[in-house]
């Protein structure tokens, strides 16, 4: 009696919850982190489906990054409806591959530049920057130029494998443009190490490994709010900050085309915009009524914000890696 | 009766040809210096090696083809008889069926033929708890069970001391009767083949030669046999 | 059931030729435009052929002295030291960098001894990060292998040696050299061939760019640029590097019987002195503290954050637990049908199957789970499926491991108990079941053990397919980090391993309890 048994427990651990409901299925794919418990994603859930009348899978992908080359791998045969998670040095290349369908919804957002794709809608936005622990750091550097003249150790992600990285990568581009080979060379001995992703480079961070890494305007706001620890800054740079727009997109091959309709929708009302800064950790694309939390008042606000077109992006982005792999390859 | 007809093994540069009858319930053993063949032969009737030409037949049935398992032999070999993570019973009871899926009838017939080699009560202990001498009983014991129409030995009780090697060997010959059994018998020692009674196959430059009297062997060597024994 | 048998091994063949070269077939059949190498690959070819090599001799080179004195020492803890020398190999790779970090990081133990005593904090990241980590992976896996050839020296040339007045200087030139002339070269190959594909370590301490492995440039290929046809010559060049290395090392045996038994120590006479004794000792102290302290540091960290840590954890402890279990049946089903088959089929042909059984030393488990993508993606939906491809594919990883420490053990059953078995008609089951099964319980614990603690602590192939209700330990691990929980971060490296260990025990101590049974 017991192979039936523990076969039965088998399947239920390998096959996954099985739902055998009626309710129309709307299936997002987005990267990892925003599906942990931790993230926007239980909370969004919950508040979709009390009013949708039908069952929102949250499917995760790896980063940013990677939920395009999924995309990609799938093709028109995807069974997804929406994606959420690109942003706008990837869209240039999600645009290409004539998988997404335009979403003709008119949006009033609050980012700090004007904002008309007719395929993708904002849902969170941040600037890139490097954080450092003010109680370790006095000496802040002022300036992108500052930093390679310090000497200073910096924590970077790989352009290649994460959005931070590439980030960074355009941010230089946008700021020394023909130079920005010299500005990377100049970098390289500030440079610890390149990381795959973001959390490596965030957690070598934290355990002290470095003076600084480059992450989010945003990041300091996570250890006010949720460790009341006001000892992590951001550095404000003189050149301008580059700024991250996470954006999503409907599907054109989608069976649901309402439904992902009323969900991108509803992506931009308080429901959804309310549970970003606290669990993503960006600048809500729509201001909620209540307004930003606390710990979110004395963040670093750049006087300029930088950023390259979507459709500028992809040929910057070709031309600024390679260079950026000949500074660093060496 | 066992026939081996136009027995040829070559392997490189060595060779060896047996071409004789032993008659059923004959027991015989075969002599002869290391290196001559002696094993090859027994090998040859066991089903492990296939022979380059000629074939090998009992009682008028043609073994060629026949797996080791499948042939109407049972060998005992110099060492490994026993399977050392098994019970002396097990051990026994595979002689009757591989899969161990014993009746009781069968269980029965398994401690009756440990009883019968001196090893009553024994069934439940594992070989390493066995001296050299119990292990060879427990052997025999499966040989008396399976009572096969051959039985095959190399060496049996090569590291066994001089009494108790005696005792096997007229153990082997009790088997050898109640059973009815052709008997062939690897061994150096012409004592040996002396104490087995019966006949001998001499093998040496190559050749197993047909069994004649042991007692007459022994009395007449042979030129390849004096070389064996020493000038004496 | 000889026909099963047979009907398995057939199988078995087929889904590793399938996994392997039939995956690597798929990438290739999708990619949309020719590959073209550029200067980061051929930097990527080159960094990996030198940081394998130089991983490698560094393994083998310090493992010669700790292996010599484990060989002649006995002291209180030697088993204990034996057993954890076992540890490194199946750690979880991101656990392990965590604690090679919390030693050699800039703000690690050694460095803050050496900011202690006024020098430079020490530097991990780059090509020295990359060797450390691996030498760290390899060096106790080298030394059980060269204990195993000192401990298979007959005692008796050692007493002889002893009785003929040779001196420690003698008895090296006479009896370890070329003992050691013999184990070395396999040593320095399969080391070289494991860090050929190194992936997260060079991900993790490769620094950047300039420490870029073939397998991470597959990677990149595969994640950022999308380009198919590049990830599939990458993993033919990576292929064709560990053929090149293995062909030339072609009379070189591959070590097996990757198992135990080295709980015995070399008697030996003249090396009393107290110089010889104290080198020995430090030998030993080093090893273990190079190995050791990471790892407690990993435990101190964690402890903390234990009771923190949350039911989605817990959950992803399970499935890991379950994949791992699948992929240990998995392992040794595959590993004893080509084991089998090697042993029926004799001469060139077995050779075929060895080098089938190694063959996924060599393979990108990326171009593996992206192929296997394609290929599902065709006929269901891969992410149902997500927890046994993973379970397969990790089986498949182990196998090169499971198939050295079963293959030679079969060979000697063979050997001893075949002619018995064939003379009492023992076929089928009932020769697995009472002959091959019992007498292989060691290696086969071993196997398993090795197979579950790998794969428990993979987490290559699940990222490319799970979602949340599939989510594995190690992906929850690095999820936490993504989500600015150090804390439990810690807490469930500390679990993972735990589990990774513990797997290995209870399989490994249950073969030997088998075995010895």
């Amino acid at each position: 009696m017991r192979t039936p048994i523990i076969a039965t427990a088998l399947i239920a651990t390998f096959a996954g919850p099985v739902l055998a409901q009626d309710k129309p299925v709307l299936r997002v794919l987005t990267y990892d982190s925003f599906i942990t418990e931790w993230g926007p994603g239980p909370q969004i859930e919950a508040a979709f489906e009390e009013t949708c009348g039908c069952d929102l899978q949250l499917i995760g992908s790896g980063d940013g990054a990677a939920l395009l080359s999924r995309i990609r791998l799938e093709g028109a045969r995807s069974d997804a409806d929406v994606v959420l998670g690109l942003d706008n040095n990837l869209m240039a290349l999600a645009k290409e591959t004539g998988l997404f369908a335009p979403h003709g919804i008119e949006a009033e957002l609050d980012l700090p530049i004007a904002w008309d794709d007719d395929l993708f809608l904002p849902f969170d936005w941040g600037y890139f920057a490097f954080v450092y622990d003010t109680t370790k750091l006095s000496d802040v550097p002022g300036s992108l130029e500052e930093l390679a003249a310090s000497d200073l150790q910096v924590i970077l992600e790989d352009p290649r494998t994460s959005t931070p990285g590439l980030g960074l990568l355009m941010w230089v581009e946008s700021v020394f443009g023909d130079t920005s080979g010299a500005y990377w060379e100049a970098l390289s001995d500030n440079i610890l190490t390149v990381t795959k992703g973001w959390s490596e480079a965030y957690g070598l961070f934290l355990d002290g490994e470095a003076d600084m890494v480059l992450s989010y305007t945003t990041s300091p706001a996570y250890h006010i709010v949720a460790e009341d620890d006001a000892t992590k800054a951001a550095a404000a740079f003189s050149e301008g900050h580059y700024m991250q727009v996470e954006v999503a997109g409907k599907l054109a091959g989608t069976d649901q085309p309402e439904l992902a309709d009323t969900f991108l929708r509803f992506m931009l009302t308080d429901g959804f915009q309310g549970v970003i800064p606290t669990t993503n950790w960006m600048y809500p694309a729509v201001l909620p009524e209540v307004g930003l939390p606390d710990g979110f008042g004395g963040l670093v606000e750049p006087d300029v914000a930088l950023m390259y077109p979507p459709e500028e992006a992809d040929s910057a982005r070709e031309a600024a890696l390679e260079k950026w792999l000949a500074a660093l390859a060496r | 009766m066992l026939a081996l007809e136009g027995i040829v093994v070559e392997q490189g540069n060595f060779r060896l040809t047996a071409d004789f009858v032993v008659e059923a319930g004959a027991r015989v053993a075969v002599l002869g210096p290391s290196g001559a063949g002696k094993s090859t032969l027994l090998s040859v009737v066991a089903g492990f090696l296939a022979p380059d030409a000629g074939r090998v037949l009992c009682d008028g049935q043609d073994l060629t083809g026949l797996e080791p398992g499948e042939r109407p032999v049972s060998i005992v070999f110099q060492d490994n008889n026993l399977f050392p993570h098994l019970t002396v019973a097990q051990n026994v009871g595979l002689g009757v069926k591989p899969s161990l899926r014993l009746s009781q009838e069968e269980a029965a017939k398994v401690e009756a033929s440990l009883k019968r080699v001196g090893l009553e009560g024994f069934g439940g202990r594992r070989p390493a708890e066995l001296s050299g001498g119990q292990a060879s009983r427990v052997a025999l014991a499966r040989v008396l069970l399976r009572a096969r129409p051959v039985m095959l030995l190399d060496e049996p009780f090569a590291a066994l001391g001089p009494a108790l090697r005696t005792e096997m060997l007229e153990l082997v010959r009790e088997v050898a009767a109640e059973t009815g059994a052709t008997v062939l018998m690897v061994t150096h020692d012409p004592g040996d083949a002396a104490r087995l009674g019966g006949q001998t196959v001499l093998v040496a430059d190559g050749m197993a030669r047909a069994p004649v009297e042991t007692q007459a062997l022994l009395a007449d060597p042979p030129p390849e046999l004096q070389e064996y024994l020493g000038a004496g | 059931m000889r026909v099963i048998g047979g009907l398995i091994q057939a199988l078995a063949v087929a889904l590793v030729l399938a996994l392997t070269l039939g995956t690597l077939a798929a990438v290739a059949w999708r990619a949309e435009e020719a590959p073209r190498l550029g200067p980061a690959e051929w930097a990527a070819i080159r960094f990996t052929l030198i940081q394998a090599a130089l991983s490698a001799v560094l393994s083998v080179a310090l493992a010669v002295p700790v292996a010599r004195a484990l060989a002649r020492r006995s002291f209180p803890g030697r088993s204990v030291l034996v057993t954890l020398l076992g540890a490194p190999f199946i750690l979880p790779t991101i656990v392990a960098v965590l604690g090679l970090l919390a030693v050699f990081g800039r703000n690690g133990l050694l460095s803050v001894l050496l900011v202690l005593l006024g020098l430079e904090p020490v530097q991990i990241y780059g090509l020295h990060g990359v060797v450390l980590a691996h030498v760290f992976f390899n060096l106790p896996l080298a030394t059980r292998l060269i204990l195993q050839g000192w401990l298979a020296i007959p005692a008796e040339r050692f007493r002889l040696a002893a009785s003929l007045g040779m001196g420690p200087g003698e008895v090296t030139r006479v009896l370890e050299w070329p003992m050691l002339r013999s184990v070395v070269p396999g040593c320095l190959l399969v080391i070289f061939l494991i860090c050929t594909t190194s992936f997260a370590v060079a991900l993790a301490l490769g620094g950047g760019p300039r420490g870029t492995t073939v397998e991470l440039a597959i990677y990149q290929a595969f994640r950022f640029e999308f380009d198919l046809g590049k990830a599939a010559l990458l993993s033919l060049i990576q292929f064709g590097i560990c053929a090149v290395a293995a062909l030339a090392a072609w009379r070189v045996a591959l070590p097996g019987g990757f198992g135990g038994g080295l709980d015995r120590v070399v008697e030996r006479w003249g090396i009393g002195s107290f110089w010889l004794r104290a080198q020995d000792a430090a030998v030993v102290v080093l090893a273990a503290a190079f190995l050791l302290v990471p790892l407690g540091l990993i435990v101190a960290r964690g402890v903390p954050g234990i009771g923190s840590l949350g039911a989605p954890v817990f959950a992803a402890t399970g499935r890991s637990l379950a994949v791992a279990l699948l992929s240990a049946l998995l392992t040794l089903v595959l590993g004893l049908a080509l084991a089998e088959l090697a042993q029926r089929r004799r001469g060139r042909y077995a050779a075929w199957v060895e080098a089938l059984a190694a063959l996924s030393i060599a393979v990108s488990p990326l171009v593996i789970g992206t192929g296997l993508f394609i290929l599902i993606f065709r006929l269901t939906d891969p992410v149902a499926l997500a927890l046994p491809i993973t379970a397969v594919v990790n089986a498949l990883m182990s196998l090169p491991f499971a198939y050295r420490a079963m293959a030679p053990s079969l060979a000697e059953i063979e050997t001893v108990y075949g002619r018995l078995g064939d003379s009492l008609g023992m076929r089928g089951w009932a020769r697995l079941r009472y002959l091959v099964l019992p007498r292989l319980a060691r290696p086969m614990g071993f196997a398993a053990g090795l197979a579950a603690a790998l794969s428990m602590g993979d987490l290559g192939v699940i990222a490319l397919f799970a979602d949340p209700d599939r989510v594995t330990l190690p992906m929850q691990l690095y999820a936490l980090m993504s989500g600015y929980r150090m804390e439990e971060a810690a807490a469930a490296a500390l679990l993972l391993l735990l589990c990774s260990l513990g797997l290995f025990w209870v399989f490994d101590r249950g073969g030997r309890l088998r075995a010895g049974a």
